[in-house]
């Protein structure tokens, strides 16, 4: 590791790199997304506008609310929904409304900040107390707060678009909702206190090819607002308070980081064909339509995942058919002739929809999600595998179900499938009828009966990250115990080669969607371990491919063999790294600086 | 004008469940009714205010209720808050 503090003067606190490169800015630091509000004095002309703007952001929220309530009231019963009751008696309230109105009026404060000053003072109080109930009640107004408050904004300042051109955004931890909806602002980096390297944090950074460290602890503490930072996504790293002699360290690291990156791209349309001629696909992930043109341009040759989850978590509805169809036809019409693979939508563990989380589980991950959770929604399931196969009329589109744990559920699966169709011819739309259909193998004993699932399916995407999670038992989002989650622990290993055996006994075509497959060191493995494709983040596209095209796969092959005797995931590890140092210099010296 | 020193029943203080209860009943009546706790008062119709309230330490809590119901309004707020919920 690079010592910083023998380079000059500088305050570094270490976290977990999420995504490589270096960006020098000012820091922005998220209370859990609640808007960054100034005090503003408003001219007095403007006061009765003001006072207005408010009772709509306060009619429009509580109507917000109310649905969700209902839509609670429905999926969980009277009882579960009341917590709503509280929320809603907040916006009712006399002290929040009164108290803001009279701000506005007396001290001609803007509806923003007079509802914050308004709030603050009570949730100060609160937030003193010692009692642990009250202290999470801080937690329920604050986040009313915030609801008005990206009302109050939006209207006015399109949210953050007013803010510091670049920044770089420190949170305590990002959720998906968070990511989602920051896609369009100026953001040039991510710092975390919380989160592991497959933390939505840090996946969405990769997506948009901005450095990110997360699990940095108490990053959101000592930084101060606008302060102006490093975060070094290369070696894992926020750096602040620093001098001359560190930031020219950084300005010439970030420069040959840069360059390095501007070579890939060069070859970055060549197929990844090995010297001893065996192609493989390399595609890219997406989160949301717009990265589409960002997986293109790196060469990607079609999306091996499409997440949809997003339009589901981001809006206030569930999206209808025909939103849902939109959004996939105009991915599938871009990537044409390239295939793109849809995957349902995987709701449940950490990420709900309007319609709303169900009471708290124990063990999210182990719960409700995936197609499980589809199941249980066939209506849903439906709507959405009609808007996916419409979209197959324009393009090649594979649909491909997530969580899969038995051939129970692969089986109802493809019957409501079917009934889609049946709708679709019914109603006349056109469709592929003969779209793929395959599955992510995520589970462990999906691994295990990968035989049986290639009777029943056309193709497997191999979900490394989730496997991982599930096959070692460990929660790769808490970083007191992401230092487990080791992707060439052996047995991960052995349930890939399975599944992969299993996919070339019966002719399914296999691919690897997870973040082992943008893992430049995995890429060895992957390839001698015989996948077909591998799908990753679209910035490091060309980097994979041009390490498919400067082995063989005679050595693959050997590598990946020598690699599954191996009786653990750190003698592995220095394995491919000892052969990657001598193979790949160039990467090494800018990837991984040790 | 009517004042009456209480004290909270519930160890948990005013949770936020209670404090609704809490704001929901004042609602039910006309007159003003205030609630002191150490140096604070706040409006018993205000759940931030009950909520803000019960953040604060110490269990007596001062009604003064003033309005055309205020004896029944004193009755039903010092009941409630004298008497262990759930």
């Amino acid at each position: 590791m690079v010592d910083i503090k023998a380079i000059g003067q500088a305050e570094v606190l270490e976290g977990i790199p999420a995504s490589p490169g270096i960006v020098i800015g000012r820091a922005f630091v998220l209370d859990t997304m609640r808007p960054h509000v100034e005090e503003e004095e408003i001219p007095a002309e403007h006061i009765d506008a003001e006072v207005e703007s408010f009772e709509r952001a306060i009619a429009e929220t509580t109507r917000e609310l109310e649905r969700l309530r209902s839509g609670l009231v429905e999926s969980l019963g009277e009882e579960q929904a009341r917590i709503f009751d509280a929320h809603l008696m907040i916006l009712k309230d006399s002290m929040v409304v009164n108290g803001t109105i009279q701000r506005i009026r007396d001290e001609r404060q803007s509806a923003a900040f007079a509802l914050t000053e308004t709030i603050g003072r009570v949730t100060n109080v609160m937030e003193r107390t010692e009692d642990e109930y009250l202290r999470e009640r801080v937690f329920d107004i604050k986040d009313i707060e915030r609801r008005l408050l990206l009302r109050l904004l939006g209207r006015k300042h399109k949210t953050l678009h007013h803010l510091d051109d670049d920044v770089i955004v420190l949170a305590h931890e990002l959720a998906a909702t968070h990511t989602a909806s920051m896609h369009e602002e100026r953001v040039t980096g991510f710092a975390t206190d919380l989160g592991g390297r497959t933390s939505h944090a840090a996946i969405m950074a990769r997506s948009l090819q901005i450095p990110a460290v997360v699990g940095l602890h108490e990053a959101t503490e000592v930084i101060r607002q606008g302060e102006t930072i490093i975060v070094d996504g290369t070696l894992g790293l926020l750096v602040y308070r620093y001098d001359q002699a560190v930031l020219d360290y950084y300005l010439e690291r970030k420069r040959k980081h840069e360059e390095f990156e501007r070579d890939l791209l060069v070859d970055k349309d060549a197929p990844a064909v090995t010297v001893d001629g065996r192609r493989f696909e390399v595609a890219a992930n997406i989160e949301i339509p717009d990265e589409v043109r960002s997986a293109m341009s790196h060469g990607a040759e079609g999306i091996g995942l499409f997440r949809t989850e997003y339009l589901f978590i981001t809006g206030d509805e569930i999206p209808t058919e025909d939103e849902q169809y939109e959004a996939y036809r105009g991915v599938v019409s871009l990537v044409s002739p390239a295939t793109v693979v849809v995957r349902t939508v995987d709701l449940g563990g950490d990420k709900f929809g309007p319609m709303g989380a169900p009471e708290p589980e124990a063990n999210p991950f182990l719960g409700w999600r995936g197609i499980r959770y589809s199941l249980s929604q066939p209506r849903l399931l439906l709507r959405q595998l009609r808007a996916i196969l419409r979209a197959s009329a324009h393009g090649n589109v594979k649909i491909m179900l997530p969580m899969i744990s038995s051939l129970h559920e692969v089986r109802d699966a493809k019957q409501v499938v079917e009934a889609a169709k049946q709708e679709l011819r019914a109603r006349g739309e056109e469709f592929d009828a003969d779209v793929p259909l395959g599955v992510m193998i995520e589970t462990p004993a999906a691994a295990m009966i990968a035989e049986e699932l290639a009777h029943e399916v056309d193709f497997f995407s191999i979900g490394s990250n989730d496997l991982v999670q599930y096959a070692l038992a460990v929660d790769r989002g808490n970083d007191r115990v992401a230092y487990l989650y080791d992707t060439f622990h052996p047995a991960v290993l052995r349930l890939l080669e399975r599944t992969v055996r299993a996919a070339r006994k019966h002719r399914r075509w296999v691919g690897i969607c997870g973040e082992m497959a943008g893992d430049p060191l995995s890429t060895l493995l992957l390839v001698g371990l015989g996948v077909d494709e591998l799908s990753t983040v679209p910035a490091v596209v060309p980097e994979i491919k041009s390490i498919i095209r400067s082995t063989s796969y005679a050595y693959a092959r050997r590598v990946a063999a020598k690699a599954l005797k191996m009786k653990t995931g750190s003698e592995v590890r220095r394995y491919l790294e000892q052969i990657f140092r001598v193979k790949f210099p160039e990467i090494s010296e800018t990837e991984m600086i040790t | 004008m009517k004042e009456r020193a209480v004290v909270l029943a519930s160890k948990h203080g005013l949770h936020a469940r209670p404090a609704a209860e809490l704001v929901r009943l004042a609602g039910r009546f006309k007159s003003d009714i205030k609630l002191t706790k150490d140096d604070i008062t706040v409006d018993a119709k205000s759940i931030m205010g009950v909520m803000m309230l019960a953040a604060e330490c110490g269990s007596e809590v001062v009604i003064t209720v003033e309005g055309s119901d205020e004896d029944e309004a004193m009755a039903a707020v010092a009941e409630f808050l004298e008497t262990e919920s759930e």
